[in-house]
C-alpha cells in the first residue's frame, strides 16, 4: 500500500514495496555436497514510505533492522530487488543515469573519519563534486564557493588548505556536510550522521542540519538508533523491525502515543534522564536473524500481545484504530487487544521540568 | 554516601604520555573514593580520560603511558606501584573489568565454560568439577538459557548482548570486590543495553560489589550510579550524588553537557550547544581547561587552575563558587557576560 504522504504533491521520494535480498549461501560446491538450498538475507523486505519536500523522514530500529540498507537503495548504491524508488516523480534509475538529476541527491555517512579521503586537501574534497557535475567553471568561482560552504557549516574558509585528519570529528562531519551541500542538492540522506560524535558536538551538528534545511528548503531521509534524537529532527518516523516497517506516523503521534508493542518496548528502554525512579521493563529476548524471520509478525517471539494470528499471519501495516494518522503493523492494535492509544510515559515525562 | 571505609582510594592520580614532543599529561590531580556496594559512574566526552582513569586502577595502561603522581589503593593496599605479576593477583580476584567490545574480551579458541572454570580455579579453592558447577550457575544467573549446554560454546556462537552477559559473569564469577566497567552497554543495541544494565546492577546490589561505571551516556548513570564523576581534559570537574549532578549541576560544563542532550520527552527548537571541542592534550589552556568555551569566563578563570570546591550539593573545579569570587562572578552574571546560553 501506498504511502498517504505519497497522494497529493509529488513527494520528494517515494518508494514502493522496496526490498533487497542479499544471497549469503556457501560456495555453489560445498551446497551442492551438502544438498543446501540458496540461503537470502532479506535485509529489506516490502518498505513503502514517501518524504515531501522539506521535510524530514527518519528510519529508526536496531542493528540489523534494514534501515542503513533503506538509505544505500534510496540513493542508488543498491538496486532494489523487488519493488521502486521514485525520486520527484521519476524512477529512481532513470534518475541516476541522469547528471542533473543525480546531483539533486547527496549521502552523509556515519563514519567522518573513513568517509573523507586523508590525502586530499579539505578544498579538493569539497570542490570534488562542483567539478564533477561541472557546476561552477573558473578556479576562481570554484574556490570562492568552497569559501562559501565551508563557512556555511561554520568553519573558516582558510580551513580548506588542511587535511582531514588536522580535524576534530565534529569539524570533519561539517566537512562532510559541506561536501554534501557543493551540488547544491535538494534532498539529502543522513546514515546516522552524529552516532560517531559526543552529545556536546552532537548537538552542534543538529542544530546545523535544522538551520540548513530552513535556509536551502532540504529534504531528509535521517537514519539513526537514536530515538531521542530522531523526536528533535523529524516531522515523521518510520520505525523498522527485520526488514519491514512496522509503524510510520507523524513525530508526535509516534512519540506521544507509541502503538506497535515493539515501538513502546524502544521507548522504554531508553534510559530515563528525568530520575523520576520509574521502573523500566526491558523487552525480553533478541532481535532474530534476518535468515531465518519467525512466521507471522516478526516480532511475535519478543511480543506481550502475541497470539496464534500474530504467529500465523503477517500483518500490513494499515492505519491504527484511535489514531488513524499512524500507520502499524500489528494484528493486537488492529482488533483493539492493546487497549488503544496510551500516552507514554517515558517519552513526553511523567514528571515535568527539569 | 557512608561512614565506612572506602573500597578504594584515588588521590592526585596523574598519568603521563611521554612523546618525542614532550610528556602529555593525560590524567592531572584526579581524586575520588568508592566504597564498598557503591557504583561511581564516570562520564565526560572521548578523550576527556574516563577509560584512563579505570585503565590505571586495573593496572593496564597502555606503554608508554604510566603513573607518574598520587596513589591508588584498594582496601588499604596500595595498588599503583606493584610489580607486574602481583597486579596479576589482584586483577580477577579483587577487581574484575568489563570492556566494551565483548568479542575482544573473551578468548575466540575457548569454550566460556573453559574461561570461567580458569579463572576460578586460578584465584579461587575450587576443583575444576566445582568450577565448572559453579560456572553453570553463573551463566543462569546472567541469563542465559539452558546453560548447562551453552557453557560447552565458543563466543562466537553467542550474539552481542549473550557475549556480554558472558564478560560480566567472568567479571563476577571470582567474586571481587570492585568491578571496573568500561562503557560495557555501547556496543549493544538500546533494547539489550536495559537488559544488560538491569543485570549489572542486580547483581552489584546482591554480591555488595562496588562498581566504577565509565561511560560517556548520561543516561545510562542516571540509571545505575550512585555518585557521579563528571570528566574533562583529563580532571574531574565536578563530582558528587547522581540526583544533584543530573538535575542540578554546578560546573557550567556540566550544565552544557547536560543541556546538549537531546531530551525524548520534547522537541526542541534548539538544542543547546557548547560551542567549540575539548582541547587536545599537547593544547589545554592555561587556567581552567573549560575556560575557552565557558559562558560564564572570567579573568581568574585564565590563569589559575580551579580545584575541587563545595558548589551547591555537589563538588566543582570552578572560580564561580570560591567565595573570593562570588561578586566577580555575580558581575559577571549581571551584565549578561555569555550567560544563559547554557539556560
Amino acid at each position: 500500500m501506498r504511502d498517504a504522504a505519497a497522494l497529493g504533491a509529488t513527494p520528494m521520494l517515494e518508494t514502493q514495496d522496496v526490498a533487497r535480498y542479499f544471497d549469503v549461501s556457501r560456495p555453489l560446491l560445498q551446497r551442492l555436497i551438502a544438498r543446501e538450498p540458496k540461503r537470502l538475507l532479506r535485509a529489506v523486505d516490502g518498505v513503502s514510505f514517501a518524504i515531501p519536500k522539506g521535510t524530514t523522514l527518519s528510519l529508526v530500529g536496531e542493528s540489523g533492522c534494514g534501515k542503513s540498507t533503506v538509505a544505500r537503495l534510496v540513493v542508488g548504491l543498491y538496486p532494489p530487488s523487488r519493488g521502486s524508488v521514485i525520486f520527484d516523480g521519476q524512477d529512481l534509475a532513470q534518475a541516476r543515469a541522469d547528471a542533473s538529476q543525480r546531483r539533486r541527491m547527496q549521502m552523509i555517512f556515519q563514519d567522518p573519519y573513513a568517509s573523507l579521503n586523508p590525502r586530499w586537501r579539505v578544498r579538493d574534497i569539497i570542490a570534488e563534486p562542483i567539478r564533477a557535475f561541472g557546476l561552477v567553471k573558473d578556479k576562481a568561482a570554484v574556490e570562492a564557493r568552497v569559501g562559501q560552504l565551508l563557512t556555511q557549516v561554520g568553519l573558516s574558509p582558510l580551513d580548506g588548505q588542511k587535511f582531514p585528519h588536522e580535524f576534530s570529528g565534529g569539524q570533519r562531519q561539517r566537512i562532510s556536510i559541506a561536501r554534501a551541500l557543493s551540488s547544491n542538492p535538494e534532498f539529502l540522506v543522513c546514515d546516522e550522521p552524529t552516532s560517531a560524535l559526543d552529545v556536546s558536538v552532537q548537538a552542534q551538528i543538529l542544530n546545523l542540519m535544522k538551520d540548513l534545511q530552513k535556509q536551502l528548503g532540504l529534504t531528509y531521509l535521517f537514519i539513526s538508533h537514536n530515538l531521542a534524537v530522531v523526536r528533535q529532527i523529524s516531522d515523521r518516523v518510520g520505525v523498522m523491525y527485520l526488514g519491514r516497517l512496522v509503524e510510520l506516523a507523524p513525530a508526535e503521534t509516534l512519540f506521544r502515543t507509541p502503538r506497535m508493542p515493539y515501538t513502546r518496548a524502544l521507548m522504554e528502554a531508553i534510559p530515563d534522564l528525568e530520575m523520576t525512579g520509574r521502573q523500566r521493563i526491558p523487552v525480553g529476548g533478541e532481535v532474530p536473524s534476518p535468515i531465518n524471520p519467525p512466521s507471522g509478525c516478526p516480532f511475535h517471539p519478543r511480543c506481550p500481545l502475541a497470539n496464534e494470528r500474530c504467529r500465523a499471519e503477517r500483518p500490513a501495516l494499515i492505519p491504527a484504530r484511535g489514531t488513524p494518522e499512524a500507520l502499524v503493523a500489528c494484528h493486537a492494535v488492529e482488533e483493539g487487544r492493546d487497549g488503544g492509544p496510551q500516552v507514554e510515559p517515558a517519552a513526553v515525562g511523567a514528571v515535568q521540568g527539569v | 554516601m557512608s561512614n565506612t571505609q572506602p573500597l578504594l582510594q584515588v588521590r592526585n592520580l596523574r598519568v603521563e604520555f611521554p612523546t618525542r614532543r614532550g610528556v602529555l599529561t593525560a590524567l592531572d590531580d584526579v581524586s575520588f573514593d568508592i566504597h564498598p556496594g557503591e557504583v561511581l559512574g564516570v562520564v565526560g566526552e572521548s578523550g576527556a580520560g574516563k577509560s584512563m582513569t579505570g585503565a590505571a586502577i586495573i593496572g593496564l595502561l597502555e606503554p608508554p603511558g604510566r603513573i607518574a603522581g598520587g596513589t591508588i589503593t584498594l582496601g588499604g593496599r596500595r595498588i599503583d606501584n606493584l610489580p607486574y605479576k602481583e597486579m596479576r593477583t589482584i586483577r580477577g580476584r579483587q577487581i574484575g573489568a568489563i570492556f566494551q567490545d565483548p568479542l575482544t574480551t573473551l578468548n575466540p579458541l575457548y569454550t566460556v565454560g573453559r574461561q570461567l572454570v580458569e579463572t576460578m580455579t586460578t584465584h579461587l579453592p575450587l576443583t575444576p568439577a566445582e568450577a565448572r558447577k559453579k560456572a553453570i550457575e553463573w551463566l543462569e544467573l546472567v541469563g542465559i538459557p539452558a546453560a548447562s549446554q551453552r557453557i560447552d560454546s565458543y563466543p562466537h556462537e553467542f550474539s552481542g548482548g549473550m557475549r556480554q552477559r558472558v564478560v560480566i559473569a567472568l567479571a563476577l564469577c571470582a567474586e571481587p570486590k570492585l568491578i571496573v566497567a568500561d562503557e560495557p552497554t555501547t556496543a549493544l543495541d538500546v533494547s539489550i543495553q536495559a537488559q544488560v544494565i538491569a543485570l549489572l546492577k542486580r547483581l552489584a546490589r546482591e554480591k555488595g560489589t562496588a562498581m566504577m561505571l565509565v561511560t560517556h551516556d548520561m543516561g545510562v548513570i542516571a540509571e545505575t550510579a550512585d555518585r557521579v564523576a563528571v570528566m574533562y581534559a583529563g580532571r574531574i570537574a565536578e563530582i558528587g550524588g547522581v540526583r544533584d549532578v543530573v538535575k542540578n549541576p554546578s560546573h557550567p560544563y556540566t550544565i552544557g553537557l547536560m543541556g546538549s542532550i537531546p531530551p525524548i520527552t520534547h522537541r526542541m527548537e534548539r538544542l543547546l550547544q557548547i560551542e567549540g571541542a575539548m582541547p587536545r592534550l599537547s593544547a589545554i589552556p592555561k587556567g581552567c581547561a573549560y575556560n575557552p568555551r565557558c559562558p560564564r569566563v572570567f579573568d581568574r578563570c585564565r590563569v589559575e587552575r580551579p580545584d575541587l570546591i563545595p558548589a551547591g550539593a555537589t563538588r566543582a573545579a570552578c572560580w564561580l563558587y570560591d567565595r573570593a569570587d562570588k561578586e566577580a562572578a555575580h558581575e559577571v552574571a549581571q551584565t549578561g557576560y555569555g550567560e544563559v546560553r547554557h539556560a
